[in-house]
């Protein structure tokens, strides 16, 4: 395999001409300068102070400093909000995972009266926009008295990572061969003897993936932490990071340097994970 | 006697369900925990919504615990009339029609640029894998994050982009508050967000394509263009199909981009329909039966998108 994409890249390489491969490369420096001139530009400015950002200088360094940094970590509740948004997104992750999994082995495997209904409802329910359920569940949680506490977050949440998890985890199993389970199943195992001890240990990395992308789908959600959280002792990130630039005030440097310190350790997890994340993402299609 | 001819004779039927549980038991116990949590967690509000819908319910006669005294709801059952109002409203047609504006736009410049930055990246060259990072990092930060960033880098007064324009001698231009250069602020912002993820998934695609095909075709003298059309494009669309969908759907769903950039200003310009209804349920005078009822004729729309997608699929042969 790597020797013939080798032996394909030298037949290439040798035979494009030396303005085509500037043109090659002028795009991709083009394209990648688009793609991280925002995010540069982000960190920069947060290293800036107040008086150097509200002016509209093009300077990519002025009188750098970390006072936003000390300021955002020390006289604003930035941690407790982080802390907040790894609690919800967390609970959201592992609850999705565990009650999504063995449906997505069923519907993966096995075809029932009600399989179709039930694939329906999990891409129906998946696609459901934040409008058409935020009024009911508001409404069902200010009833219980949850408006303000983590539950109602998790539960409103738990409506689209049940079903995504469970259609990518369909995704996943559908590349495990099911010459597995038969080998399992003469050997006397129960479908879910097969499931649990077969199926579900190479299955880790889907799992991982599943449970992942519900994490940073919870966290980065805007509008039920909005509507739900009215405290700012329990606000998520995205709804706290919004006081810094409300109606009044802009503080675009507790802004950036909240942003810098919610972006670094995203993006390196992220960078990491993404070859998994796209193959899960796409799982159904490659099979077709 | 005559009780062990009428216990034999109800027998027939039930066995029939009971070879039907015994054969299928496994599966349906399997798949429970996703049905029931559906059912309550989706279900149940979603059946309440459709309700609210049919009411003339706001945050002035919706029930209400204060300290001790309960407040009952006073609202009231006005069958279709909100539907009819928001039907017949100039809103309605107006904020579709940026909706389906912003949806095309912006998936068709998804897949557009993504589908050329994959074909030059699944070159053979120097650097590819800087590159494939560097154009990645849109989609690793966080959706929230990138469209505060955004406000920042467009803001009229000290905003980087502005600053740029007036160095270079042009007139700075007013992003975020003009309804024209708002739609397209939210529009450059989105598609920032959007590409990377299509350039990954076409970028896949592609390298599932074998290379044989490629060369035979140029040894047949087909041209760079006639290999793209017959050769890359038929290849694609397993895969296009897919994230074409799921783009379609975020997309038509991004709520953070457009509350977060320009909270659906100046003057409404950019709101689409999740915006909308959100900012009809949770600001000003809380009107939860309106919101309600724009959210059943967005789930309308929803489920004739997802009835279409299932026929394609199907023809696919996918075997559902």
């Amino acid at each position: 395999m790597v020797s013939r994409a080798a032996r394909a890249g030298a037949w290439s390489r040798d035979r494009r001409t030396p303005g085509r491969s500037i043109a090659l490369h002028l795009t991709l420096v083009a394209a990648s300068v688009v793609s991280v001139f925002p995010v540069a530009w982000l960190v920069l400015t947060s290293l800036k102070p107040r008086a150097v950002i509200e002016t509209a200088s093009v300077a990519p360094v002025d009188h750098p400093t970390l006072a936003n940094y000390t300021q955002v970590l020390g006289e604003t509740r930035f941690l407790t909000w982080a802390a907040n948004s790894v609690v919800v997104s967390l609970i959201t992750a592992v609850l999705g995972v565990l009650l999504s999994a063995t449906t997505g082995y069923a519907v993966s495997r096995f075809r029932f009266p009600g399989f179709r209904s039930v694939m329906w409802m999990l891409l129906v329910t998946q696609m459901f926009p934040v409008a058409i359920l935020i009024v009911p569940i508001y409404n069902l949680m200010a009833g219980l008295g949850l408006i303000n506490q983590f539950p109602s977050l998790v539960i409103a949440y738990l409506t689209s990572a049940v079903p995504f998890c469970a259609w990518m985890m369909k995704g996943y199993f559908d590349t495990v061969p099911v010459t597995i389970d038969e080998a399992g199943r003469v050997d006397g195992l129960t479908p879910f003897g097969t499931f649990w001890r077969l199926i579900l240990p190479l299955s880790k990395p889907g799992l991982a993936v599943a449970a992942f992308y519900s994490f940073i789908t919870a966290w980065a959600e805007v509008a039920y932490a909005t509507a739900f959280m009215t405290g700012d002792d329990k606000y998520t990130l995205a709804v706290g990071l919004s006081q810094f630039v409300g109606q009044h005030k802009a503080e675009w440097g507790l802004l950036t340097a909240a942003s810098v310190l919610i972006a670094v350790p995203a993006a390196a997890v992220f960078l990491l994970v993404q070859r998994h994340l796209v193959t899960g993402l796409t799982a159904g299609a490659t099979k077709a | 006697m005559t009780a062990d001819v009428v216990v034999t004779r109800r027998a027939a039927p039930l066995s029939g369900a009971r070879r039907l549980l015994s054969r299928h038991w496994y599966a349906w116990a399997m798949t429970a925990p996703v049905v029931v949590v559906t059912l309550v967690l989706v279900g149940y509000p979603l059946v309440r919504g459709i309700y609210l819908s049919l009411t003339d319910a706001t945050e002035g006669n919706m029930g209400r615990t204060i300290g001790m005294n309960v407040i009952p709801s006073t609202y009231e059952f006005v069958g279709l009339g909100n539907y009819a109002s928001i039907l017949t409203s100039p809103e309605f047609l107006g904020r579709l029609t940026w909706t389906v504006v912003w949806t095309v736009v912006c998936v068709a410049l998804h897949v557009g640029i993504g589908l050329g930055l994959a074909l030059l990246l699944n070159r053979p060259m120097r650097l590819r894998s800087l590159y494939r990072i560097l154009l990645v990092l849109p989609w690793a930060v966080p959706a929230f994050v990138s469209a505060f960033i955004w406000r920042y880098l467009l803001n009229g007064e000290f905003g980087v982009v502005n600053a740029m324009l007036r160095a270079a001698g042009f007139a700075g231009v007013a992003w975020l508050d003009d309804p024209f250069w708002a739609k397209v602020s939210v529009i450059a912002c989105n598609v920032w967000l959007g590409v990377p993820f299509m350039m990954l998934a076409l970028l896949g695609g592609l390298q599932a394509i074998s290379r044989e095909l490629y060369e035979a075709a140029e040894v047949d003298g087909a041209s760079p263009w006639r290999r793209f059309r017959h050769i890359t494009l038929p290849g694609l669309r397993p895969v296009s199909s897919t994230v074409v969908l799921l783009g379609t759907i975020w997309t038509f769903n991004q709520f953070p981009v457009i509350f977060l950039l320009t909270r659906g200003g100046p003057g409404g310009a950019t709101e689409i329909l999740v915006t909308y209804a959100y900012r009809q349920a949770f600001e000003g005078i809380r009107n939860y039966s309106g919101s309600a009822a724009w959210g059943m004729v967005i789930l309308a729309l929803l489920v004739v998108l997802a009835t279409v997608y299932r026929r394609a699929l199907r023809r696919q042969g996918e075997a559902w």
